[in-house]
């Protein structure tokens, strides 16, 4: 059964609709994996066994109607980051403050995927409120990365990625804010897609920063996250951010070819504090490209050093506001020693946020406070006009712009919480993509000198998925995927890899 | 940039949020140094920039005026840590 | 004592009389059991977000034509921040930098004479929830059901001198929304709440002295009260050497006096910043062309309207276009009956006497347009005299009756039936042989003797034309 886990979403898909398995199969599966790993890994903060069964018994009668033809992840299991609302199953964003949570509603992604027979077997560990680069910051224990115990998988989507590193699941959503998506994706060694800001409907994910945020997929190849993201996305009403356009279709562009392609490598992402493995794996990926008739070039992207301060004041300002309805009122937790009013809002507030949380909110606080706001906040919307800006010219020279999506590997487990600043550092070549609003797309392209995954990003312009689709489709047929050796390890066949078979556009 | 305890406990009383006065000086220090290096955007001209609150050039998005919803009062009080006659439940406000 | 001037400020909220509310498909209506008129989004449950209510837009565009401002065709929606239970995201959507109205303002008439009150801005925002104080368990209930229903907030300038103008900005500016059909302004129901910035200053000096505010006033007398209250106490303190403290007070209308309220443990300090949530308003030249097309009559162009159209004299047409409720009562009266002289009088006599005589305002007018349109009918047709028509009206107003029903069941019809009336008058001739003699010796008057007979006969219910005929013609035939 194990073997089954290996597989990827569109090939385990395939197998349902074949009667080759079913989704009951699967299911028990993928929940035997988990119950093996999890305990180790700490990928999920809740599973849903008892759910996932009767989820999988529905699904299968769905699919024996012949009711989700046109759904090729139907009976496939998956997991959801846990900032993405369940009605009526704990939402606790890794906080305290949410530990009983249950929402009285569906985030439009799960009525999307629940629609498009998806079994949701947990909910993903996470930094607090989506808020760290790390995955550390969990009121319910960090998660660790599969290729390396002593390592984080990244974050904050960390145990979405982690899981699908894991093979715990075979494809998951998270959420990315500042890179919360690529980052621990790359750390991860896993494909994970952040789309243009609009795409996915942000209707039951509880915002972190409003203006940034963007739900987006995991999976072990990019054909699996292009599947599942072309489920999750298309106008909703109920978001006034989203995009009024229908039938996003990403699965047409999973063709191996990039001839023509031009693709612009910023000069300023391959400067200082790029680790020299991370750099050489990008480019070696390039020259992949540039083999496969790709038109590669370096240019200079500009103003790339200031991406990171705008992002945390406007990341932090949002938060601020958006993390005050948490006052111990109308749901979660509220402190047992709180007297009067204000006693129950500073204590629960205090009692119920993590330190990174707390430091957030207060820088929010801070750059909107009067005297504040225009030398703090207005100067960073500024920041981020001439960001896009920027972008947009160089999308007018280029289809893609590739470069790493972190400057190192996976950090040791307990290495950045020390230091903030540093942290935030890290997220250097993500953050402008959110301020920006782009789409973009974090795949494997090699490992470091620790044998950790090296994570590659392409970039798009807006709605410019397809493009990305593509690239990343392209270069993953040249390059195997590989598996964490402990997860290898426990593989019959070895370092055969069952993932690379069948998947071509022809099976979707 | 100088942020003094004054001004954490500012920030914290803004926040909801208690400080303690072991912690008080360790957090200015914190945020004394992502605020200066935030300001290292000052080195940006942004001089004539329309700042940018909304990253796709959407507007006028609207819905009409109907009545859509029902009575879920059970429903949303059931996350409630106080509640009373189908209310939420605080401490009590009037001075 | 030294002279001072009195300058008020008003920050008006207006309930708009959208079905749902600003952000979500929930209810607006008053009342209710409470949190039955709530849904996630407008009670703030993580991950809900905001969709705008383009009616609101509308009414906030009505509301500024109407009062002259200038339209922001780019405006946009704000983050307010503040804790408070009744603000279930902590948060209010409102609009700081760029509110939908600008630079208005109207014309109010007092006994000081004909002034304008200038209006700063109009912008939109989401109303807060309710608290209500639980003293059995001394805590406070939060009831959100009126927690996002769409409010406009209208700001004057400084320019109010007297509770009297005070009374009459608002006086008119209700009329106005009113009239737009924006917001029904029930003081009562809070649809219409007005905060009062007042300070005093010497006669004579430029600068403005402190003000304090005064928040939630709903009623125009506690406003009249409170605007007297806090004057004498300003200039009492500045006489005594005192200062006034910038702070919110609140009016306590049983004791007649205003007290501070317990300043805020924390700084107010709202952090604005553009509501991320929700993408800028565009409203173009075709749109406000649009809504300026579809503006109702106002009262000015009404008031013309009767005189011109109806003949109603200037002063009722004042007193009736002076509340909207009595004005559609008119207009639709007259479309039923078409008697538009005697719709007018039923209102200006009638209708006034008793809504004196109930302490009523207009608003509070139960009968329907079909109901008097009935009772004039009935008059008209000589199925009722005046005498009974007032009584019946009478019961109209305060009874809400069928007036045709209630004539017909209480036997108050005119009686028109010949044959009724001759025998009646044949007996009455019969019995007062004198009075007949008299008329045939000339004496004309003995016939208004015979009629008078022949009408308390009836019981005043007959048709005083009828029998003067019938009288005459029996008289004529001896
Ligand atoms: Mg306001
Ligand atoms: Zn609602």
């Amino acid at each position: 059964m194990k073997e089954l886990t290996k597989m990827s979403a569109l090939e385990i898909g395939r197998m349902i609709k074949a009667k080759e398995i079913t989704v009951l199969d699967a299911v028990k599966a993928q929940l035997e994996v988990i119950k093996e790993r999890d305990p180790e890994y700490r990928c999920f903060i809740t599973v849903l066994e008892e759910e996932a069964y009767a989820q999988a018994a529905e699904v299968q009668k769905r699919i024996d109607a012949g009711e989700l033809e046109d759904s090729p992840l139907a009976g496939v299991p998956m997991a959801v980051k846990d900032n993405i609302c369940t009605k009526g199953i704990r939402t606790t964003c890794a906080s305290k403050i949410l530990y009983n949570f249950e929402p009285v509603y569906d985030a439009t992604v799960i009525e999307k995927l629940k629609r498009a027979g998806a079994v949701i077997i947990g909910k993903t560990n996470m930094d607090e409120f989506a808020m760290g680069s790390t995955t550390e910051t969990s009121h319910f224990g960090e998660t660790k990365n599969p290729w390396d115990i002593s390592c984080v998988p990244g974050g904050s989507s960390g145990g979405s990625a982690a899981a699908v590193a894991a093979e715990e699941i075979f494809y998951a959503l998270g959420s990315d804010t500042g890179g919360s998506i690529r980052q621990p994706a790359g750390y991860c060694g896993v494909a994970g897609m952040k789309p243009t800001y609009g795409t996915v409907s942000r209707y039951g994910l509880i915002a972190y920063a409003s203006s940034l945020d963007q739900i987006g997929t995991f999976g072990r190849n990019i054909s699996d996250c292009a599947a599942a993201l072309e489920i999750i996305s298309g106008h909703d009403a109920k978001d006034s951010t989203s995009v009024n356009a229908e039938g996003f279709q990403y699965t047409k562009s999973l063709v191996d070819d990039v001839k023509g392609l031009r693709i612009g490598i910023p000069k300023d992402y391959l400067g200082t504090g790029l680790e020299e493995d991370v750099k050489e794996s990008i480019l070696k990926a390039a020259e992949v490209f540039r083999s496969k008739g790709a038109i590669v070039e370096e240019f200079e992207l500009h103003s790339v050093d200031y991406a990171v301060p705008s992002y945390y004041v406007i990341a932090c300002a949002e938060a601020s506001s958006n993390l005050s309805r948490f006052d111990g009122v109308k749901y979660g937790y509220r402190s047992a020693k709180a007297e009067g009013l204000q006693e129950v809002y500073k204590n629960t507030r205090s009692e119920g946020f993590g330190n990174e949380v707390k430091r957030r909110m207060m820088i929010g606080a801070f750059v909107l406070s009067s005297g504040y706001y225009d030398a703090f906040y207005n100067k960073a919307l500024k920041v981020r006009a001439i960001i896009n800006e920027g972008f947009q010219r160089a999308f007018e020279k280029y289809d893609i712009i590739l470069g790493p999506t972190a400057p190192q590997t996976a950090p040791a487990l307990g290495e950045s919480l020390s230091d903030p600043l540093k942290m935030y550092l890290s997220d250097i070549y993500t953050v402008s993509v959110n301020l920006a609003g782009l789409p973009a797309v974090s795949i494997p392209c090699g490992r470091d000198s620790r044998g950790l995954p090296i994570g590659m990003q392409l970039i798009g312009r807006h709605f410019g998925e397809n493009e990305i689709i593509r690239a990343a489709y392209s270069f993953e047929q040249s390059e195997q995927y590989e598996r964490p050796a402990a997860i290898a390890a426990e593989s019959k066949e070895g370092k055969s890899s069952v993932l690379q078979e069948g998947i071509g556009h022809e099976s979707i | 940039m100088k942020i003094t305890e004054d001004t954490v406990k500012y920030v914290a009383a803004l926040a909801k949020l208690t400080v303690s006065e072991e912690e008080q000086q360790k957090v200015a220090e914190d945020l004394d140094r992502i605020l200066d290096y935030i300001e290292t955007m000052n080195g940006l001209d942004t001089d004539g920039v329309e700042p940018m609150s909304h990253v796709l050039p959407m507007k006028n998005v609207f819905r009409e005026d109907i009545v859509t919803n029902r009575d879920e009062r059970e429903q949303l009080l059931r996350n409630a840590p106080k509640q009373k006659d189908g209310s939420f439940a605080v401490p009590k406000t009037v001075e | 004592m030294k002279a001072y001037e009195t300058v008020i400020g008003l920050e008006v909220h207006v309930e708009l009389a959208t079905k749902s509310k600003i952000f979500c498909g929930c209810t607006t209506q008053f009342g209710g059991d409470p949190n039955t008129h709530v849904c996630p989004v407008c009670s703030g449950m993580p991950g809900t977000l905001p969709v705008l209510n383009k009616q609101v837009v509308e009414f906030a565009m009505a509301a500024g034509l109407a009062l002259n401002c200038s339209i922001t065709q780019k405006c946009k929606f704000d983050r307010k921040n503040y804790f408070y239970p009744d603000l279930p995201k902590a948060y209010q959507i409102s609009q700081l930098y760029l509110p939908i109205c600008r630079d208005g303002g109207i014309e109010i008439e007092t006994e000081a004479g004909k002034k304008t009150v200038r209006i700063h801005e109009i912008h939109m925002e989401e109303d807060a929830g309710k608290l209500v104080h639980d003293p059995w368990e001394d805590c406070t209930l939060v009831d959100y059901n009126r927690c996002g229903v769409p409010l406009i907030e209208i700001v004057s300038e400084p320019d109010m001198r007297s509770a009297e103008e005070v009374i009459a900005y608002l006086e008119k500016l209700r009329l106005i929304l009113q009239y737009l059909g924006v917001s029904d302004c029930k003081m009562q129901e809070g649809s219409l709440r007005a905060d009062i910035n007042l300070s005093v200053r010497e006669v004579g000096v430029p600068e403005f002295g402190t003000r304090t505010e005064m928040k939630n006033m709903n009623s125009f007398k506690a406003i009249g009260r409170a605007i007297e209250g806090e004057r004498k106490r300003q200039i009492e303190l500045l006489e005594d050497g005192g200062k006034v403290i910038q702070e919110t007070r609140r009016w306590d209308d049983n004791k007649d006096t205003s007290f501070a309220m317990r300043s805020k443990e924390d700084a107010q300090d709202y952090r604005y910043f553009p509501e991320p949530d929700l993408p800028p308003i565009e409203i173009s030249d075709e749109w406000l062309q649009a809504v300026r097309a579809h503006q109702p009559e106002l009262r000015d162009e009404k008031m013309l309207r009767y005189e011109k159209e109806f003949g109603i004299p200037e002063y009722d047409a004042l007193i009736i276009t002076g509340s909207k409720q009595l004005a559609d009562l008119f207009e639709k009266t007259v479309a039923l009956c078409q008697k538009p002289k005697e719709v007018s009088n039923w209102l200006m006599v009638e209708t006034m006497r008793l809504l004196k005589e109930q302490e009523m305002d207009p608003e509070e007018i139960t009968f329907t347009p079909a109901q008097l349109a009935g009772l004039i009918k009935l008059v008209d047709g000589n199925k009722i005299n005046r005498t009974v028509a007032k009584e019946v009206f009478e019961k109209v107003f305060k009874e809400n009756v069928d007036p045709e029903a209630y004539v017909e069941k209480h036997g108050l019809g005119l009686v028109s039936d010949d044959g009724v009336l001759r025998s009646a008058i044949r007996q009455v001739i019969e019995n007062n042989p004198q009075s007949v003699r008299d008329y045939m010796g000339g004496k004309s008057r003995a016939m208004g003797f015979l009629v008078g007979q022949a009408m308390k006969e009836m019981k005043g219910k007959a048709d005083p034309g009828m029998v003067n005929q019938i009288v005459k013609e029996m008289l004529d035939a001896m």
